[in-house]
């Protein structure tokens, strides 16, 4: 046994994060960590890499008790970690981001040799002089991971690797993984993602409210097995009946917009149309024109050619409010401070997006008590965790502001609906209400279009599926009968096909 | 150790209780300092806080003050926290006050010597036109060319203190005044005076206005989608713009609002408690109002309290100067601790603060 963790337990004030947690990887092992949102997860590999100390209980490490006191012991002991959010300076080249993450760095020659090394032994095609502002997410992942291999890791923790990535790109970490861990380095892998760990993992142990609640051999069971091990009920899988789509609702020809942020992506000639009673999936790694594709159809931003168009009619040059008027509604991928302002209270929340149609407002005076009304509408309908309609958005778990801001939408009978990330960070259970709501919608006549990373999610849910990379939008193609392959060529991960000069 | 931890919602008891803690700490700090100074602590802090409305002495005189004090400063505060509120920070309320000033004393003094109804609602359209039209400039540069609002209203206010300087000599100076700087008195001209309306409390017209700014301001920041609007767009912009708010239409309207108001407080006081265009007319209430409306929490009815109070510290103040010889200096240090005490023990509404070890993380 490589670490073994017995009993562990860590309190925080009203929550008990782990309680009495107990496993072990073995030399060589895929150990998955599988839980939702607050199941423990992260406290639970924070205190194996000495970021939070333990109440109580042991970790033992190749036979000898294991007290990281802070991230440096824990990393001399041999344990890494890949964080899921990248800590790199986007103005230095690969060699100098390592380098400083090293307590003594090599001369940069040498580094960058070392670097070299390790990306050809493990299949991570690098090159140590590129500027790391230049890289794709996967690129800077590897960095990432290149930085912890350095360090010739016992155990390797990788929290949630593959959020950012495109499918090539996770078939290139998987082949990595696996070189590693045929090397004898254990891997600790954290996912929510069941099909990940039964391709990848040699064993499982399931986190439900800082407990272990089962332990499986990822292979031998199903995805719905150990989905309904984490969530601790039967899911409901999404359903809807067969429909014929109706006319086209909304359509987008050659829309081509300059995004509002130096910072933002251009869309660059976007086609596509969405009939009544169909959803329309768009997937894509993050950064790719969402947020741009999301304001043109809410209305944030304008199109003055009239690209956008409403049965025909355009709407581009329509702000929000007036393309709310016209039943075409949005939620945005950002909860707080975007879809719902975080100091604001859900009364005050809905009014953000159903002033008018919910008829809130009269001659510009707002009604508080049908607001309230509405709110608790929602809280109801979608099953809001909160106690009450008077507390503030921000008070709110991330994946029950994400009902409430869904719902809200929802409730206002929408014509067509389009939402950004509609199940990021949200757990299993709340993320399969969320798409039922979708899909219910759609079958009472509305265009949803569904701008997400999460394939799976667009699989289950889309009728018609298109990908953006670069703010460029692949022809939408029939979701039935796509296989990962034609949707990772879709997704266009082109700046990472250079696995091939490996 | 002391720790703090953000609260998930803002407390609604520390919210009120602030303001009132902020000045039991300004008493306590303030009578340390008067202390130091050689001065009885309780005697200054009651002369300050008590003498100007209860003295038998003084009382007479100084309680109207409070009202003829306070007027301008809740008026233009009103208006300024609206965009304070918005995240548009007019800072020139003091240039706006005096064009207000300007532009109503000009009108009144157009139609002098005649007699009519109408000539002081004339003034006080014009008075307000003028401040809003001093504020327009900010808010046009802003809109159009996106310029810093801070910056411009701010200059503007030299410019507008220049324009009074050259009226105040040229222009507007009294053709009867022997060649002294100054314009004719206009709360000696019946059909433009501001008087007092009932006499002993110092109420003028500048002070109903300045309650009905409160009562507007309030049904507009609770009741009213644009006060929702303004209240979003300081706590989410990127919300507000997804609500459907035009970002350039609150600018605009916000400044133009704050401007109106602050013209108007200028014309009320031209025509009443000053009396006439003088070179040193502006008293710094536009500047003194920006203190005012975070002192009143940017809550119309907290700024009428507010108002209240910084008037009294004035009043109060220049009572201590008088009857106990503490220096200008002192007072203006310790109506800095109140703003000081006050941004300071806001943190309260926000966080708790713990005493204890504190948790490894």
């Amino acid at each position: 046994m490589l670490l073994t963790i017995e009993g562990l337990t860590k309190a925080y004030p009203g929550v008990v994060a782990n309680d009495h947690v107990s496993f072990s990887i073995g030399n060589g092992e895929v150990h998955a960590l599988l839980g939702e949102n607050g199941a423990g997860k992260s406290t639970l590999v924070k205190m194996i890499y000495g970021l939070v100390r333990p109440d109580s209980g042991r970790m033992t490490l190749r036979g000898v008790p294991y007290e990281p006191a802070n991230p440096n012991a824990a990393r001399s002991a041999g344990v890494a970690m890949v964080f899921q959010h990248f800590s790199l300076f986007e103005a230095l080249n690969v060699a100098e981001n390592v380098a400083l993450g090293m307590d003594h760095p090599p001369p940069q020659r040498q580094l960058a040799r070392r670097i070299r090394e390790v990306s050809e032994t493990y299949g991570l095609p690098l090159d140590p002089s590129r500027l790391v502002g230049d890289l794709s997410a996967g690129e800077r992942q590897r960095v990432e991971i290149i930085r912890c291999l350095l360090q010739d890791p016992k155990l390797l923790i990788m929290d949630e690797p593959t959020s950012v990535l495109t499918p090539q790109e996770v078939d290139i970490l998987f082949q990595t993984l696996r070189r590693l861990a045929a090397d004898g380095t254990s891997i600790l892998y954290i996912s929510h993602k069941l099909e990940e760990i039964r391709s990848l993992c040699d064993s499982a142990t399931i986190l439900r409210l800082g407990k272990v609640v089962g332990r499986c051999t990822p292979r031998e069971v199903s995805a719905r097995e150990m989905a309904e091990m984490m969530v601790g009920t039967t899911l409901q899988v999404p359903t809807r009946a067969a429909t014929e789509p109706g006319e086209v609702l909304l359509e987008v020809s050659n829309l081509t917009l300059r995004p509002a942020s130096p910072f933002g992506t251009v869309l660059r000639d976007v086609s596509f149309s969405v009939r009544a009673g169909e959803v329309l999936g768009i997937g894509g790694v993050a950064g790719n024109g969402q947020d741009e594709l999301l304001s043109a159809l809410s209305g944030e931003a304008r199109d003055l050619d009239g690209a956008v168009r409403l049965r025909g009619r355009p709407i581009g040059k329509l702000g929000p409010t007036e393309r709310r008027g016209l039943a075409v509604l949005s939620a945005p991928e950002e909860r707080l401070g975007h879809a719902a302002a975080p100091d604001m209270s859900l009364t005050e929340n809905v009014l953000l997006t159903a002033a008018r149609r919910e008829g809130l407002q009269s001659h510009g005076f707002l009604n508080w008590g049908k607001s309230r009304g509405f709110a608790e509408k929602v809280i109801r309908a979608f099953d809001v965790r909160t106690p009450g309609a008077d507390v503030a958005a921000r008070a709110l778990s991330g994946g029950n502001l994400q009902k409430f801001v869904i719902g809200r939408e929802v409730l206002q009978r929408p014509e067509v609906l389009v939402v950004n990330q509609p199940t990021w960070g949200v757990d299993a259970a709340a993320a399969a209400a969320i798409r039922q709501a979708l899909l219910d919608l759609a079958q009472g006549g509305a265009a949803v279009v569904v701008i997400s990373q999460d394939l799976d999610e667009l699989m289950e849910i889309a009728d018609r599926f298109a990908a953006l990379n670069e703010g460029r939008l692949s022809p939408p193609r029939p979701t039935r009968g796509l296989t990962m392959e034609q949707i990772g060529l879709m997704l266009g991960g082109a700046h990472d096909m250079d696995v091939a000069h490996v | 150790m002391i720790r703090l931890i953000k609260r998930p919602t803002p407390s609604r008891f520390w919210t009120a209780a602030t303001p009132v803690l902020a000045v039991l700490l300004t008493m306590i700090a303030g009578g340390l300092m008067f202390a130091a100074l050689g001065k009885d602590p309780v005697a200054a802090i009651r002369t300050i806080f008590y003498d100007p409305l209860f003295d038998p002495n003084f009382a007479s005189y100084s309680r109207p003050q409070l009202l003829v004090k306070a007027g301008p400063l809740i008026l233009i505060a009103v208006g300024l926290s609206l965009g304070f509120r918005a995240g548009i920070w007019n800072i020139g309320a003091e240039g706006q006050y005096i064009i207000g000033a300007l532009c109503g004393a000009a009108v009144g003094l157009a139609f002098y010597p005649a007699e009519g109804w109408y000539i002081f609602p004339l003034m006080v359209m014009a008075g307000a036109l003028g401040g809003w039209a001093w504020a327009m400039i900010p808010a046009i540069l802003k809109t159009r060319f996106n310029t810093n609002e801070i910056l411009v209203s701010l200059l503007l206010v030299y410019v507008a203190q220049q324009l009074l300087a050259a009226m105040a000599l040229g222009r507007m100076r009294n053709p009867q005044g022997g060649g002294f700087p100054g314009s004719r008195n206009l709360s000696q001209y019946p059909a433009a005076s501001n008087p007092e309306l009932i006499a002993g409390t110092g109420m003028h017209w500048g002070v109903v206005a300045a309650f009905i700014a409160v009562i507007a301001g309030y049904i507009l920041l609770q009741r009213h989608m644009l006060g929702f609007q303004i209240r979003l767009s300081g706590q989410a912009p990127r919300a507000a713009r997804f609500a459907g708010v035009n970002p350039a239409r609150l600018v605009v309207f916000c400044l133009g609002v704050s401007g109106a108001l602050a013209g108007l407080a200028g014309l009320f006081e031209v025509t009443g408690p000053a009396g006439q265009i003088t070179i040193d007319f502006n008293s710094g209430y536009g500047f003194t109002a920006i203190i005012v409306a975070f002192l009143g929490r940017l809550h119309p009815v907290g700024i009428l309290l507010a108002g209240l109070l910084m008037a009294l510290t004035y009043i109060g103040g220049e009572l201590a100067q008088f009857m106990l010889g503490i220096p200008s200096a002192a007072i203006q240090a310790f109506q800095g601790m109140l703003l000081f005490f006050l941004l300071a023990v806001d943190l309260l509404s926000n966080y708790r603060i713990q005493l204890g070890r504190p948790e490894v993380a």
